[in-house]
């Protein structure tokens, strides 16, 4: 199973206050020990909303807002993604996140990838896994 | 939107866009440089009409059909529209409006085709290594004269001459646009995957402090190599090189120190390779491999960067594994670099004795005389040997052979580190033989 | 440069409504113009947040939530990693998504190495030699 691991924004991430060592350290070496788990599929730190922008489709018309946006607690600052065997395994690993992040406060979120066979037979899904899509490693 | 805002929105259009639009041109008229013209020429009406009339909801259509207009003008010109249509079988039209749904026609089928006829002629064997590599970023990669002129540290007017010569020379030799068949094709492939690879190593290979282009290089040959893998997927060799670059790539962010030094694939933090690339970078290996192309040369070196990335830590490397590989590349791809690197795996997976005899049999050949390596290596081999004083001496010349400063640095540790060695060795009784 | 894409939820995706047979072959042809382009890195859809759950760290103290959560607007429902030139390039990207009526896409730039310039500090870099010291002291 796999399972997108989400650090919602805040303030400070929001600000672009950059990590300090202590934490960029801490991250380090809890990605390490998720790596070398063979857990960790990807993961990388999203830049403020700033540097950002929004798609709105209304009646399929796309219309561009630049960033920042204000709601921080509704953003993301960054994720990761996990193939582990249960989401108790998945809540396991992210409750090991540094606690020193966001001086001890912050919220991460689990979710659940779909995967291909979750869909039922599908001419589209079945030429989605031609193309190499969604596979489970 | 601004008229910068817009003009930011053309210039990523035109990266989307162009190289596709280039090819199709380039079927109509049957000239790569005729077709970037049309394609420019288009490109310039867009910067006049899209500020005030915003970007279009199917631009890559509208580059298209405003350059098509202009293509059978030219067409008209050269003669060539009524021997087109009765290509197409088609009865001559006079008119201009009924001309383009034939060649829209025509033209919609071979989107994909196009985009590898111009990959392959923009590889031409005719031009030179230059040429191609600016040819190739231009047209398939969308970069710019100046981006492309920064990414080699070359001079912009230099890099269009080069791109002006090489559209002359296709057109003189009047080279067909199309891709090559049969016998042909696998030496062609060849070309291709060489222009890619030296503009991925051009990124890859660059010394700390440079401007941020280099690694953008890397970015684009990657770019460029997925797409010829979507354009010619049964070709074991495209995804074998592929495969090379995603994890190469992979450990980009581990390779510089904190003072911009080099960090060896040995001692860098795996923590920080990229798995996203690496998963990449084995799935299209094993594609390579389901095709049957295993032993292709790029297939083996990405085995070879395959075993790295699966190791967690480097003491996990699978180095039998990687000698056993490094052996099939030695006889598909036979080079004095390549033993060098085959005698090191040897030495990790079998002890130092074993790599030194393969080692020994590479210092007379000429083409790794001023190779700092060779003496690096072999300078590694006898200090685990405990030959410290032959040890120094290869380290020494090691250190002189080398540009890189912090190199030379770490190899005149090295070197003194041996002599110490060697000192205490006289002190004390040395123990007999080799360590094990 | 990378960016994140990412796709907002709305109550039918949190109801766990698939997409239709013609909503995922459009899906399926734009993931298929994103790969030939050599941009696409990653593209995935996420379960109902139902099957999800939170970890909240406040205080010293550490809560878990299981899902759903209520507010459909801050929710992701799918993403795709990009590997493009520019903020523009990928917005000129998502205004091809094949979306019929209402959505919304949020894009964001993903760190790369270089933005943390000079985060290397003396300590940390320490860190850096010792582990290195102790990898090359496992050879010899």
């Amino acid at each position: 199973m796999r399972f997108l691991v989400i650090r919602k924004a805040d303030q400070a991430t929001e600000a672009g206050v950059p990590p300090t060592e202590e934490l960029l350290a801490a991250m380090g070496s809890y990605n390490e020990e998720m790596v070398k788990a063979g857990v960790m599929l990807s993961g990388d730190g999203l830049q403020p909303s700033s540097k950002g922008a929004r798609v709105k489709f209304s009646g399929g018309k796309p219309r561009v807002i630049d960033g920042p946006f204000t709601e921080s607690k509704e953003l993301i600052a960054g994720f990761s993604i996990l193939q582990v065997d249960s989401k108790e395994e998945a809540i396991e690993w992210v409750k090991r996140w540094p606690v020193i992040d966001g001086d001890g406060e912050v919220e991460i979120e689990i979710r659940r990838l779909f995967e291909l066979e979750d869909f039922g037979p599908s001419e589209a899904i079945d030429r989605m896994r031609e193309v190499g899509f969604a596979k489970p490693k | 939107m601004t008229v910068s805002d817009t003009h930011r929105a053309i210039d990523a259009v035109w990266r989307i866009e162009s190289a596709r639009l280039i090819a199709g041109l380039a079927r109509l008229v049957g000239d790569v440089g005729a077709a970037e013209d049309l394609a420019q020429d288009a490109l310039v009406v867009a910067l006049e009409r899209w500020p005030e009339a915003g970007v279009p909801d199917n631009p890559g259509a509208w580059l298209m059909a405003t350059a098509k207009h202009r293509a059978i003008d030219l067409l008209r010109r050269r003669s060539l529209l009524q021997r087109k249509h009765e290509q197409l079988g088609h009865e001559l039209e006079e008119r201009q409006e009924s001309a383009v749904p034939d060649l829209d026609a025509a033209l919609d089928d071979h989107v994909g085709d196009d985009l590898l006829r111009l990959m392959f002629t923009a590889c031409h064997p005719l031009l030179s290594t230059e040429a191609r590599v600016a040819l190739t970023l231009r047209l398939v990669g969308g970069l710019t004269t100046e981006e492309i002129a920064r990414a080699f540290l070359v001079p912009a007017a230099t890099v269009a001459q080069r791109i002006v010569r090489a559209k002359r020379t296709l057109a003189e030799a009047q080279v067909p646009f199309e891709v090559p068949r049969g016998a042909e094709l696998a030496a062609r492939l060849s070309s291709v995957l060489e222009v890619l690879y030296l503009v991925f190593n051009e990124g890859y290979s660059a010394t700390a402090g440079d401007d941020w282009m280099r690694p953008a290089l890397c970015e684009d040959a990657l770019r460029l190599g997925r797409i010829l893998a979507g354009l010619a997927p049964q070709e074991p060799e495209v995804h074998g090189l592929v495969a090379l670059m995603e994890i190469q790539a992979s450990r980009s962010r581990a390779r510089l120190g904190p003072s911009g030094e080099p960090v060896l694939l040995l001692d860098q933090n795996r923590a920080r390779w990229d798995q996203l690339l690496i998963r990449r970078g084995l799935e299209a290996l094993r594609r390579a491999e389901e095709l049957g192309g295993a032993e292709g040369p790029y297939a083996l070196q990405a085995a070879i960067a395959a075993c790295h990335a699966r190791a967690r830590v480097a003491e996990d490397t699978d180095w039998r594994r990687i000698t056993a590989l490094y052996a099939s590349l030695a006889r598909v791809a036979p080079s004095p670099v390549v033993e060098l690197n085959r005698a090191v795996a040897l030495s990790m997976a079998y002890g130092p004795a074993a790599g030194l005899e393969l080692v020994d049999g590479l210092t007379s050949e000429p083409a790794l005389r001023t190779y700092h390596l060779l003496p690096a290596v072999r300078g590694d081999l006898l200090d685990r040997l405990g030959r410290w004083s032959e040890a120094r001496a290869e380290f020494e010349r090691a250190a002189a052979l080398t540009r890189n400063a912090r190199e030379r640095e770490v190899l005149t540790e090295r070197a003194e580190g041996c002599a110490r060695r060697e000192a205490e060795s006289r002190r004390t009784p040395a123990p007999t033989g080799p360590e094990a | 440069m990378r960016f994140m894409l990412l796709v907002k939820a709305d109550k039918d995706s949190e109801a766990g409504i698939l997409p239709s047979e013609k909503e995922l072959a459009d899906m399926g042809v734009y993931n298929d113009e994103l790969v030939k382009a050599g941009v696409m890195l990653a593209g995935e859809g996420l379960q109902p947040s139902s099957k999800g759950a939170r970890v909240k760290f406040s205080g010293g103290k550490r809560t878990v939530v299981d899902g759903p959560f209520a507010e459909s607007k801050e929710l992701v429902a799918g993403f795709w990693l990009i590997e493009v030139k520019s903020k523009e390039e990928a917005i000129e990207w998502v205004k091809r998504v094949p979306f019929a009526g209402e959505a919304e896409i949020e894009i964001r730039q993903v760190f790369e190495a270089e933005d943390f310039g000079p985060a290397f500090t003396p300590e940390l870099r320490e860190q850096e030699e010792r582990q290195r010291a102790q990898i090359a002291a496992k050879k010899r």
